[in-house]
């Protein structure tokens, strides 16, 4: 090695090129389906009355349940949920996700009607066990050529707004005819929890 | 000897494990630099970890906040010039997914970083994704000044983002940001999935 360079050698050669025959090129394409992924996303979570009624049940119970709930509970869900998506895009099965889409409608349902008030801990993780059923069924229907970026926005803004919704119509819990209007929403939703159930179930 | 076999070997390593870049790049007809600027706005690849470093670096504070201004675009040009003299992208196409999953779940906890963290972060962030962007601009054949475009508005970017959040007073409007964090964190984990199985 002394005294300057030496000629790479025949094996060395061989690996450089190699490397380079290995080598990856970079792609220069045009975006596409970003706008169909986004507005897909946002249209997928108020396309279904379950998964709406659910979303909307979380807010009125954090609008019930008041602080540190009513934040709580919309901070965790979103990423909960996404981890039931994450679940079943990498294939990991859930059974019984219909049935558990409809239980969470009939025990949300049913926490906003009795307006109950268990620790903070149980509703989080009640809460959030319901999220990973409805993640996992709704979070992974992309359809073909659009973008998994753009639908997995709309589809987080999409439910953030479903529970801002709920929040905001949990506003009314501030007179006494607002927590009964409040409680017989709970009870209407809890009702059709109970036909999702038996519609899961046929 | 010994070492250089070693580095040839850690180069070739990184040369097989490269995917491909995929460049998302925008044409305005201004030139190159307007470019630059339009992607990065229009790209949410690049777009939303950038806004989430931006909310981040707000949260902590307005000293914390000065340093990701200045640090998150000068790693993105450094990044963004390293990738387009190499015109390879050394760095799996899931970066996008782990980079607002990191950002997004330390948004969401709002826990206090020491600055030295966050400033990782910002390098961190703005190298990779440079990395990208120069290495795509190299493999289109454009002009390696729409990096300087990239990092400008990302200077824009963190100055508005970052002081709007540190001059946030009331407390529901910080649980606004971190409600903002956790949806990017699941948007994140979401794209992560889309990766892993192959759709995104």
């Amino acid at each position: 090695m002394k005294g300057g360079r030496r000629s790479p050698s025949p094996a060395e050669a061989g690996l450089a090129l190699l490397f380079l025959l290995a080598a990856m090129p970079a792609l220069a394409h045009v975006q596409q389906g970003q706008a169909a992924g986004f507005l897909t996303g946002l249209k997928h979570p108020v396309s279904g009355l379950d998964h709406v009624l659910a979303m909307v049940a979380v807010g009125l119970w954090g609008a019930q349940l008041g602080a540190p709930a009513i934040w709580l509970l919309p901070v965790t869900f979103p990423m909960v949920m996404a981890f039931g998506g994450f679940l079943g895009l990498i294939g990991v099965p859930l059974p019984g996700v219909e049935i558990g889409i409809a239980a969470s409608a009939i025990l949300l349902g049913g926490m906003v009607a009795k307006e109950a008030r268990p620790p903070l801990g149980l509703a989080a993780a009640m809460v959030a066990s319901f999220a990973v059923f409805h993640g996992h069924a709704h979070g992974t229907e992309l359809p073909a050529g659009q973008s998994g970026l753009t639908y997995s926005i709309g589809f987080v803004i999409a439910t953030g707004c479903l529970h801002a919704t709920g929040i905001g119509i949990g506003v009314i819990h501030r007179w006494g005819w607002g927590r009964i209007a409040l409680r017989a929403a709970g009870a209407a939703v809890g009702a059709a929890g109970v036909f999702f159930l038996w519609r899961a179930l046929a | 000897m010994r070492k250089r076999v070693l580095w040839t070997s850690a180069a070739g390593a990184l040369l097989l494990w490269s995917g491909a870049a995929h460049a998302h790049l925008m044409t305005t007809g201004l030139g190159p630099v307007y470019d630059g600027i339009s992607h990065l706005f229009l790209t949410f690849d690049d777009l939303l970890p950038a806004v989430a470093m931006a909310l981040l670096a707000g949260l902590n504070g307005a000293a914390t906040g000065r340093r990701a201004l200045f640090i998150l675009p000068a790693a993105w040009l450094a990044g963004g010039a390293a990738g387009y003299l190499s015109a390879t992208a050394p760095v799996p196409a899931g970066v996008t997914a782990l980079s607002l999953l990191v950002l997004g779940i330390l948004t969401a906890a709002d826990r206090r970083l020491a600055p030295a963290a966050v400033t990782a972060l910002a390098v961190i962030l703005g190298m990779v994704h440079g990395w990208l962007n120069g290495a795509s601009i190299a493999a289109a054949g454009r002009e390696a000044s729409g990096l300087v475009g990239i990092a400008g508005a990302n200077f824009l970017l963190v100055a508005l983002v970052s002081a709007r959040v540190v001059s946030l007073k009331r407390p529901w409007t910080r649980i606004a940001v971190r409600v903002a964090g956790s949806w990017i964190a699941a948007v994140g984990l979401l794209l992560l999935g889309w990766s892993l199985s192959g759709r995104a």
